[in-house]
């Protein structure tokens, strides 16, 4: 049996060859899969919110693009994965409401979640080989140690591989 | 608790429960029938239980959403699984209903807009008599997707002040047709303090 782990909202996990994570329905949230191929280590997260430094309420660190990233690169090189091998992928930040058209509105939000992961992954020296972001559509990711595949699936926008 | 504690909380169980009130009485005239409502359940949900709400984060539902301004900001977001989606319209346009269409027609999108119009306004009217403040709200946008993509509008909006969110359930039963709806009342952060001002609760 492959493992197959799921990663809900706010939430982070690795796995290691051949097993896959999974995260289903992102819309506004951003979902960063990062790979070390050499070692076939795979990381998702599921951030909901671009910057832990806005926020009073910041424990839950898993939540925010800025300090996920950090916590999931840890956590895959406690499985042997190491940091200059690393390479990105990111999927979602859909506007779901995309008739609301006010500029201040909080649906802008999956832009702001897409630049703020681009930016830590940029600051970091991490490539992002690979990304399906915006919209007004929701997705759900699957991700395969073996390959570093990252599987997207839609309602009505089609199934790709990035 | 994080941002609520359990006197705000309860604060807001009970706009739910006259806003579910009115709701039954604006949705019985629109549909020209008694409509009963059941006391709603008010519910706090941690983020990665989000899909149990609706029964799975694929699970395809309707959602109604509003922004809402004036002397508080905030958002508001009602969904319907397909099956009450479908039980309702057949209610409000019995005619031009296609139950195994794919995706929903112009007139059923309008038509959804519309009872979520309805609600938004028995809520936020419930919202305006209790605390005297003006309120007012957005037309209505629409989509139609996965329940998890749909639900993190809400969720991000609820991720800005704490580890959970508070959602209305409420169930609309008329005849032997029921139409079960999720409606979420979301005020920024900033409009907490006023709100509870306003009633009188806040520390």
């Amino acid at each position: 049996m492959i493992e197959r782990i799921k990663v809900g909202m706010a939430d982070f996990n690795v796995v290691k060859s051949p097993g896959i994570l999974v995260t289903l329905g992102l819309g506004s949230c951003v979902g960063i899969a990062l790979y070390d191929a050499q070692v076939k280590v795979a990381g998702l997260s599921h951030i909901m919110l671009p910057s832990s430094k806005q926020i009073k309420n910041n424990q839950n660190k898993a939540k925010f693009a800025d300090t996920a990233i950090l916590l999931l690169i840890e956590k895959m090189m406690t499985m042997g994965a190491q940091k200059d091998r690393i390479k990105a992928k990111i999927v979602g930040g859909a506007q779901m409401f995309s008739s609301i058209n006010n500029k201040n509105s909080l649906l802008k939000i999956g832009e702001r979640n897409v630049n703020a992961a681009l930016e830590v992954l940029n600051s970091l020296n991490i490539p992002v080989i690979g990304r399906d972001t915006g919209g007004n559509y929701g997705r759900s990711i699957e991700l395969y140690a073996d390959t570093g595949i990252l599987l997207v699936k839609t309602i009505g926008h089609g199934i790709k591989e990035i | 608790m994080d941002f609520l504690d359990g006197m705000q909380l309860d604060v807001l169980k009970e706009i739910g429960n006259i806003g579910a009130g009115n709701a039954a009485t604006s949705l019985s005239k629109l549909l020209s029938r008694r409509v009963g409502m059941n006391v709603p359940e008010v519910k706090l949900i941690q983020f990665n239980q989000v899909e149990m709400v609706v029964g799975g984060a694929e699970t395809l539902v309707a959602g109604v959403y509003f922004e809402f301004s004036g002397d508080i900001q905030g958002t508001i977001l009602f969904i319907l699984d397909r099956a009450s989606a479908n039980n309702l319209l057949f209610l409000l346009i019995p005619n031009d209903f296609a139950e195994y269409d794919e995706d929903f027609s112009p007139l059923e999108r309008s038509a959804l807009q519309e009872v979520g119009n309805i609600l938004a306004g028995a809520y936020l009217g419930s919202l305006s008599v209790m605390t005297g403040l003006t309120i007012k709200h957005s037309t209505p946008a629409f989509a139609y997707d996965m329940a998890g993509a749909i639900l993190s509008v809400p969720m991000i909006e609820f991720g800005q002040m704490g580890e959970y969110a508070l959602f209305i359930e409420n169930v609309f039963i008329d005849g032997s047709s029921k139409i079960k709806g999720n409606f979420f009342l979301m005020p920024n952060v900033d409009s907490y303090p006023i709100i509870l001002e306003a009633l009188g609760v806040y520390k």
